[in-house]
């Protein structure tokens, strides 16, 4: 038996670029995997059986007819539930769209297919990205694949599970607040979110349009460097895709961190915080310092505002782009209503979960008239005073560094009635996502909980499209650290 | 107590765009319904909206026609409320940063030129539409996404009348400007009004009412009329206006509330996050301004000032671009301004409404007329023998001299031509002669119809009454 699942992304595509082994033979592999461990892992809502066979076929039989292999040949990836993929359904992991089709591919998936991936399925999340467990999906239940009786993280906690679990090499996720970065931190993969306007968002089911921003998840740094190389750039049809020109970001990874410096922002370290992640950031920063960068202190004064000011701008947002799921045009429909806004209303309420329906009124709320300049306005304000910290830090620094997560995976259950603690998830994260900087998360250790090892992420951020500048300093973390590339022991 | 009307108008135009606002979808009216769709405009879940590019271009170029202040910056926000025809339940329109501000409308009134200041012109995208049947409600979203201006004026009109002068003017701009087809019976021309009364005198404004639903202008006056009658009506009787939108129906010439003040919406505007916002290329901006055409007004002043028009000869012609241009070429020609615009307002318009064509279709070209005209200028062609050599020429392409042959040949005003006739008559007719002669003035018309007999009604009726005049006098 083979061990493509633990082959990195650039390795498979090469293989099966140079006709070594055929992308058949890669799919069927995590097809069987998948077929053998997901029922335990749940990180896939839906596996296209037949149409990954078809994809990796079509690979083979272009590249035995000698056409240039795409960079992503035969990569077996998988699709955040809330990225529109033609001919799958794409639900957002919520009842409303249970069964919805859509008529087009997502810019992103478009990207892939043309550069050789294979699409093995639709991943599991917290329904329509509202969530840091997996726990709010409507449709299926993900487990962190480093203990089952923990959560994945979330939002793309399919999207994490799925790689660490080995189920494929590549997945993307999306993250407004975090959703890809947690996740990774939980399930001890690589996560990374881009820069906003990097990744066109057409095909992303929008969940707060000024922060979503599609990325990739990977075992490793190289495996994130491939596919954004492939996802980045303009696209005509997001008008907040911006032009900037793409780097070879996996050619470029392994240039010298000479020069360089590092910010360790002193605000983020007064949260309460996990012993043993402070020790492992705390170790990560040595490794810097050991190679010659320089790690200062750096302030970031309107942290603590961040995630008050992140629930209410993601929140209006979505108040608005959850309106269409109405149950007039497509999606889940009361069929009883006698009229049409008892319709709606009742379609509504029975197709939301109970999160969605919360951060519906929390976001019509803050747009109210009347509320509005007290609410909206004011964190609009407060966004633009994070962003500025961000500017002064990046004027000192070339990356910031923190941990993920400032805590492990926690168990099931443990935080779903109480939404504030949950919202506290995206502490370390947020701010970076207000700012539309790009962040990453490494695994950069493990803390012990209850006779179990539980992954520990570290978190990078940098300029606005400076991923080439994130991903190498990353890189150079990777290289040295001995738990790289580690899966639990369950899965392998 | 006297009162006066306070009106303000609220024009929706739609953009002249092959394609939609936001989508590649093209705008046509009448297709089979949602044939015209695509996941953008169908509020699919992921869609994205892009500018159309052409859309802002024809926006711009309204505003600098009418005068406005432009944005130097501006931004698109969704208005966000609960419609089956609205498929993302939000609709991409401009609140607090439109991209044109200011500007005016200049129209006539019986006391003369009045300027109707304009609030603001924003952009935004249509909704989609209902049709009720018996079996249900049925969603068309043709239309969604269409692009439309919306063109806000101050209460700066005094009367239904001036409404109506408002509405005329303002399209006959639009037209000009090619950024909209304004047919009100198709909808891409659509009007609300806010209309409050006052006692004359009073600076207060009263409370005012908006008024939907008008489909034509005749509509929009007979609706203003009725419902200032309606609250004068009331005030007078004692009692007070409600803040509310009312509908009008044509058929029944009524309103009635579709909601009152309590039922208002609170439409939770927040900036568009989906589109980057815009800001004003001032080069672009004077490119346009260079490529602006004549606009109607201009024209109507010119008209009566180039050519000795009359105002409402000016009138008639300006109303219609290409009729304008029409005219304006063969007065050109002919370099008789009043006879060509008898013969555009007159026999070219006729034949227009009669066929229903547009200026471009008409069977006589402007060159082709301005032949016929020159030879009425010079008296080779009587007016009655013009205007069947005209009908004759919607028919047929043959050349104007074939035409006339045809008709039996052109007027003669040649007097020595005439002369050997006129002696002929003189000859045959020596009683009616001797009758004249003897004071009987009445029988030159007797002598003058033998004549025209003689040239089979061509002869140039001054130059024969002349050459009568000048044989009588002669004597012989
Ligand atoms: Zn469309």
């Amino acid at each position: 038996m083979s061990d493509f699942h633990c082959w990195a992304a650039d390795r498979i595509a090469g293989a099966v670029g140079s006709g070594e082994v055929t992308a058949e033979t890669v799919a069927r592999h995590f097809l069987e995997r998948i077929d053998r461990l997901d029922d335990k892992v749940g990180a896939f809502l839906q596996v296209d059986t037949q149409g990954a066979i078809e994809q990796a076929r079509a690979v083979d039989r272009d590249i035995a007819a000698g056409k240039p292999p795409g960079p992503m040949s035969g990569v077996p990836v998988g699709i955040k539930d809330n990225i529109c993929t033609r001919g799958l359904p794409t639900t957002c992991a919520s009842r409303i769209l249970e069964g919805f089709v859509s008529p087009y591919d997502a810019e992103v998936v478009k990207r892939l297919r043309d550069a050789g991936a294979v699409i093995l399925g639709k991943l599991n999340l917290d329904e329509f990205a509202m969530g840091s467990s997996c726990e709010n999906s409507g449709l299926g239940r993900t487990v962190n694949p480093w203990d089952p009786d923990r959560v994945p993280g979330g939002s793309s906690g399919g999207s994490a599970a799925a790689v660490a679990a080995g189920l494929a090499t590549i997945t993307l996720g999306s993250d407004t607040g975090g959703s890809i970065r947690q996740p990774a931190a939980l399930c001890g993969v690589v996560g990374l979110k881009p820069t906003y306007g990097r990744v066109s968002r057409f095909g992303l089911i929008a969940f707060a349009s000024s922060l979503d921003q599609i990325g990739p998840f990977a075992m490793d740094i190289s495996g994130v460097a491939l596919t954004l190389s492939v996802l980045a750039g303009e696209d005509p049809q997001d008008s907040t895709c911006i032009a900037a020109s793409v780097p070879d970001y996996l050619g470029t990874l392994e240039g010298s961190l000479e020069g360089k410096k590092i910010g360790i922002p002193r605000e983020y370290f007064e949260f309460e915080m996990h012993a043993g992640i402070s020790q492992c950031v705390e170790r990560a920063a040595q490794v810097y310092r050991d190679l010659g960068v320089e790690v200062v202190e750096v302030p970031m004064p309107h942290t603590k505002h961040a995630i008050a000011t992140y629930y209410l701008v993601a929140n209006a947002e979505a108040s608005s782009n959850l309106a269409r799921y109405d149950g007039v045009h497509y999606g889940h429909r009361n069929q009883e209503a006698k009229e049409l806004v008892e319709m709606s209303c009742r379609s509504r309420s029975e197709g939301f979960g109970d999160e969605v329906q919360r951060r519906i009124m929390l976001g019509t709320f803050a747009l109210s008239s009347g509320y509005y300049d007290a609410y909206y306005l004011r964190a609009l304000k407060v966004r633009q005073l994070i962003r500025q910290d961000f500017d002064a830090a990046f004027e000192q620094v070339d990356a910031l560094l923190c941990p993920t997560s400032p805590i492990p995976a926690f168990r099931m259950g443990e935080k779903v009635e109480d939404p504030m603690q949950m919202y506290l998830c995206d502490i370390m994260t947020a701010p970076a996502s207000l700012a539309g900087v790009p962040a990453i998360s490494v695994p950069c250790g493990f803390v012990e909980e209850e006779g179990r090892s539980l992954p520990v992420g570290l978190h990078l951020v940098s300029r606005p499209f400076e991923e080439e500048t994130l991903l190498g300093i990353a890189r150079a973390f990777e290289v040295r650290y001995e738990g790289s590339g580690r899966m639990p022991a369950e899965v392998l | 107590m006297e009162y006066e009307v306070v009106v303000g108008l609220e024009v929706h135009a739609q953009l002249a765009t092959r394609t939609k606002m936001f989508c590649g979808c093209p705008v046509r009216f009448g297709e089979r319904p949602n044939s015209l769709v695509c996941p953008i405009c169908l509020g699919l879940p992921g869609v994205l909206p892009v500018v159309n590019e052409s859309a802002y271009h024809m926006s711009l170029r309204t505003a600098v026609a009418l005068g406005c202040e432009l944005a130097s910056f501006t931004k698109f926000d969704r208005k966000n409320y609960y419609y089956p025809d609205l498929p993302k339940n939000y609709q991409i329109s401009q609140y607090d940063l439109p991209f044109a501000e200011g500007g005016s409308v200049p129209i006539s009134t019986p006391g003369g030129e009045k300027s109707i200041r304009l609030v603001r012109v924003h952009m935004e995208e249509d909704a989609g539409k209902l049709v009720h049947t018996p079996l249900g409600s049925l969603v068309d979203l043709n239309r969604a996404g269409t692009p439309l201006m919306e063109i806000v004026s101050e209460p700066d009109l005094s009367s239904p009348e001036e409404a109506r002068s408002y509405l005329e003017e303002l399209k006959r701009m639009l037209e000009y400007l090619e950024v909209c087809d304004c047919n009100m019976e198709e909808g891409s021309l659509r009007c609300d009004a806010n209309l409050s009364v006052r006692p004359v005198g009073q600076k207060e404004l009263g409370v005012k009412t908006e008024i939907k639903n008008m489909n034509s202008f005749s509509g929009v006056e007979k609706a203003l009329t009725y419902e200032a009658g309606r609250q004068i009506r009331t005030l007078v009787a004692g009692g007070v206006i409600e803040q509310a939108t009312l509908l009008w129906h044509e058929d029944r010439e009524e309103t009635s509330v579709m909601r009152t003040k309590e039922h208002a919406h609170d439409y939770r505007y927040f900036p568009e996050p989906d589109l980057s916002p815009i800001v004003l290329d001032a080069k672009k901006v004077e490119q346009i301004r260079g490529e602006l055409p004549e606009l109607p007004r201009t024209r109507w002043q010119r008209f009566q000032a180039d050519y000795d028009l009359s105002e409402y000869d000016a009138e008639v012609l300006i109303r219609d671009r290409a009729l304008a241009d029409y005219f304006e070429d063969l007065a050109g020609r002919v370099g008789q301004g009043k006879l060509a615009a008898n013969w555009v307002t007159n026999q070219v318009s006729a034949v227009l409404n009669e066929r229903k064509i547009p200026v471009a279709e008409c069977p006589v070209s402007s060159d082709r007329l301005s032949e016929l005209l020159l030879r009425v200028d010079s008296g080779d062609l009587s007016k009655g023998m013009a205007g069947k050599v005209f009908d004759s020429m919607l028919g047929s392409d043959a050349s104007l001299d074939q035409l006339i042959e045809k008709l039996g040949g052109g007027q003669i005003s040649d007097p020595d031509t005439l002369r050997p006739l006129v002696e002929e008559v003189f000859g045959e007719q020596a009683k009616i002669v001797e009758d004249i002669r003897g004071g009987k003035d009445k029988a030159k018309n007797a002598l003058f119809g033998k004549v025209m007999g003689k040239t089979r009604g061509r002869g140039n009726p001054e130059v024969v009454r002349g050459l009568i005049e000048e044989l009588l006098a002669s004597g012989s």
